[in-house]
């Protein structure tokens, strides 16, 4: 039969260097201590990455305020603008080479970080330096906050990277940003893209490192405002920590998103939004349509089409052009996957995944569906970021309301239907930042992104992601 | 290879064309189809990379579901001779290249084509039923099937009345075809459904259902005539029609793309979006066909392409 033979993008592009030091005051300097960060489709070790302690975190934030009183807030706001044109610009020149640095470093499939990440990286840097010269129109007086401590996930390494420094340097702020322990190689690109468009030395500030560097960034007295993105376990100890010391916090946690499918539903294409809902980036998004509430009506005949498709699915290296689901991140969040997975058997759900082989190297979870779910089953209530989807039905458009917002988060939800009306009846009941109609996952620099309740607060992108960045 | 129209009787359609408002309703009770999802769909699966081995597979697989195809008014019996020639041997040269599914003429030059191809296993397509426009009283549609039939077509490519399918006279659509799939007797039936004159998706699938549920043994894009012809997004939805129709009724039907696909790239696309639409059942010149005409040398540029590692050029290949 018709057998795609591998077609793997060349890793020659990317040159990974074998150890790397921290991005402080425009120079890169060595730390006391190391982590490895590995390849997570095979285990290969792929480089040395510095630590960040309490004083490294000191000076990156003090580079950052020199930074930020002596060049950035008194520079015209067209010029901070040229500066961030330049970077997007040398984005998109080398959007090869952070793609397959992106896909090597976090294992999401090439075709992913080539047609998702980094266009959505551009993007977002050419959207904010639109916004640099016109803050006045989006607030009276705007003034910048001065630093950003920003500590970001290792789903979408780049992306957040540029969710997060995009509007705070068009806003006239400078940042010390703490990329993912098990993905800092991206962030660390950028901080040679910062170099190479002559950004100001201390305007961006990269520090490595796990919990304690990002404790010790939140915690540190110097800096204005805090962005995080990340679990709303952490997200509650930074919101503790952050707690009447007048710093601005924005929070994006978790999601248990309900993907909602009427019977009157375009049923294909609702197949693939279910799909690129759950298994789009191994289900490591937090907006992730990991609950499917599906109208019984239609239910039998959606997840048959639904396990047709899934069927389909590639599974394995992410560097080949025609993966459709590559690596889980890291070994512990395989563990959880596993988990939960477990929990899910255990209390009488049914699983399901297509036959496919994962390679004997690596951390890999095959496409998983559970039918007969329950809402009391933790795997309708727990956020799995995996590629794990929950099946429950309903029968009624209350019942679906009632279902979808039966969760302490509220990140975002999809309605399929053909019906208009039915789309804007939802739209004002669902308790989520995002309401998607007739797709899922569709991101764009220009769309606010955010939570309600356990899932965050703020919002990050287009207009509203300025506020976030100005006083 | 013979396929039987009768439908099963478990699968409720022979109740469902009995009457025009049957039918109707079930065609709009089909589930619709969002143009956005599709089209990104088809999208996606265009970024395949098909190379290599998987790739020389392709272009074989792609040269023997051509229906080599020829309609113009200034078509000759020395031009249709010449294309059957063709179609038997692409690569005069290279004896390996599969020959193509069939040759695809007006029908009045399908004896000529007959003759050409005897015993070659090339089939003998004829367009029929006042191609392309479908604008002609029934009975001159049945006589110009029946005179292609009789002079030796094995298929025989017919269109719909996209007139009466636009006002909501399905009825009419449906009586049309079963006449004509009557008239065909043991000749395969291919239904055009020149899908840039339906425009929406939503009546692409509706038509699918019509004409197979009608007796088509295929159901094919477009006549070539009309733009746009083939597009992956139309070929998409119709072949998403012909998987749910063998779920439902477990009779298989065919899907033929035709009109604007010309290079080995194009057509690699439409081998993808088969096999992970319909499904590699479909992968055979009994199921998937391609109406092109200047596809073929393309495809043998390809070809030789990927055994000698260099490109020859288009003088190399013969102009037929």
């Amino acid at each position: 039969m018709f057998e795609y033979a591998p077609a793997p993008e060349s890793r020659d592009i990317v040159d990974i260097k074998p150890a790397y030091g921290l991005f402080i005051d425009g120079a890169f300097t060595d730390a006391n201590n190391h982590f490895k960060t590995v390849n997570p489709a095979s285990e290969e070790v792929l480089a040395e990455i510095s630590e960040a302690d309490s004083a490294d975190v000191d000076r990156a934030v003090a580079a950052a305020r020199k930074a930020y009183e002596n060049v950035w807030s008194k520079l015209p706001a067209a010029e901070r603008a040229k500066y961030l044109f330049r970077i997007a610009r040398i984005i998109q020149e080398r959007s090869r080479e952070l793609a397959v640095l992106e896909s090597i470093d976090n294992g999401k499939p090439i075709r992913e970080s080539r047609d998702v990440d980094l266009p959505l990286v551009a993007a977002h840097f050419f959207y904010y330096a639109g916004w640099a010269d016109k803050l006045e129109y989006a607030v009276a007086d705007p003034r910048p906050l001065g630093v950003a401590g920003q500590v970001i996930p290792w789903n979408f390494p780049l992306l957040m990277l540029a969710w997060k420094i995009a509007p705070a340097l068009a806003c006239g702020n400078t940042v010390v940003l703490k990329p993912a322990e098990t993905t800092p190689l991206t962030a660390l690109a950028f901080a040679e893209i910062c170099r190479q468009a002559d950004l100001p030395p201390g305007v961006v500030n990269i520090v490595t490192g796990a919990g304690e560097t990002g404790r010790a960034l939140v915690e540190h007295p110097g800096i204005d405002k805090v962005a995080f993105t990340g679990s709303t376990e952490v997200g509650r100890q930074i919101a503790r920590a952050v707690a009447g010391t007048g710093k601005r916090l924005t929070l994006e946690l978790g999601g248990k998103a309900a993907n909602i499918v009427f019977d009157d539903a375009p049923l294909d294409q609702a197949v693939e939004g279910i799909v690129n809902g759950i298994f789009f980036n191994q289900g490591h998004v937090c907006c992730a349509g990991s609950r499917l509430l599906v109208q019984e009506s239609v239910a039998e005949e959606l997840l048959d089409r639904l396990k047709t498709r899934m069927a389909t699915l590639r599974v394995g290296d992410p560097l080949d052009k025609n993966t459709d689901v590559g690596a889980i991140n890291s070994a512990a969040q395989l563990a959880k996957i596993r988990e939960l997975s477990q929990a899910g058997d255990n209390e009488g759900a049914v699983r399901w995944s297509p036959p496919c082989e994962l390679p004997d190297r690596g951390f890999w979870f095959a496409p998983t569906v559970f039918t007969g779910v329950a809402q009391s089953h933790r795997i309708a209530r727990e956020e799995i970021f995996g590629p794990v989807l929950s099946v429950l039905t309903f029968r009624t458009p209350q019942e679906a309301v009632e279902k979808a917002n039966n969760t302490p988060y509220g990140l975002s939800a999809g309605v399929w239907t053909e019906k208009g009306s039915r789309i804007l009846w939802m739209a004002q009941r669902l308790r989520a930042g995002v309401v998607w109609a007739n797709t899922f996952n569709k991101f764009d620099p220009a769309s606010p992104f955010g939570g309600y309740k356990e899932s965050g607060f703020g919002r990050e992108g287009g207009r509203h992601g300025l506020e976030a960045y100005l006083r | 290879m013979t396929v039987t129209p009768t439908i099963p009787a478990d699968s409720g359609l022979a109740e469902i064309t009995s009457t025009a408002g049957s039918l109707r309703g079930f065609l709009h009770g089909l589930p619709g189809v969002d143009q956005v999802g599709a089209e990104e769909r088809a999208a996606r699966l265009a970024t395949r990379s098909i190379k290599k081995s998987a790739k020389a597979e392709a272009i074989d697989l792609a040269v023997s579901m051509v229906d080599l195809t020829t309609l113009e008014g200034a078509d000759t019996p020395g031009k249709v001779r010449a294309l059957c020639a063709k179609g038997m041997h692409p690569d005069p040269g290279d004896a390996s290249v599969p020959m193509v599914a069939a040759i695809c003429v007006y029908s009045d030059l399908v004896a000529e084509a007959v003759r050409a191809l005897a015993g070659s296993g090339v089939g003998v397509a004829s367009v029929a039923t006042s191609f392309p426009s479908g604008r002609a009283p029934l009975e001159a549609k049945l006589a110009d099937t029946r005179r292609a039939v009789e002079d030796g077509a094995g298929e025989i490519d017919m269109v719909i009345d996209r007139g009466a399918f636009l006002a909501g006279d399905y009825a009419k659509v449906f009586e049309e075809i079963v006449a004509v799939k009557a008239a065909c007797g043991q000749a395969h039936l291919k239904v055009i459904l020149e899908t840039g004159e339906l425009v929406t998706y939503d009546n692409v699938r509706r038509a699918s259902w019509l004409a197979m549920m009608a007796g088509a043994d295929f159901i094919k894009t477009s006549t070539g005539k009309v733009s746009p012809a083939a597009t992956l997004p139309v070929t998409l939805v119709m072949l998403e029609a012909v998987r749910d129709f063998r779920a439902r009724t477990g009779r298989q039907v065919g899907v033929k793309p035709a009109g604007g696909i010309r290079t080995t790239k194009d057509a690699i696309k439409y081998l993808v979006l088969v096999n992970e639409t319909a499904g590699p059942d479909w992968l055979t010149p009994a199921w998937f066909r391609i109406g092109a005409s200047s596809l073929l040398n393309d495809l043998l540029m390809q070809r030789r392409k990927l055994t000698t590692g260099v490109y020859a050029g288009p003088d190399y290949f013969t102009l037929d």
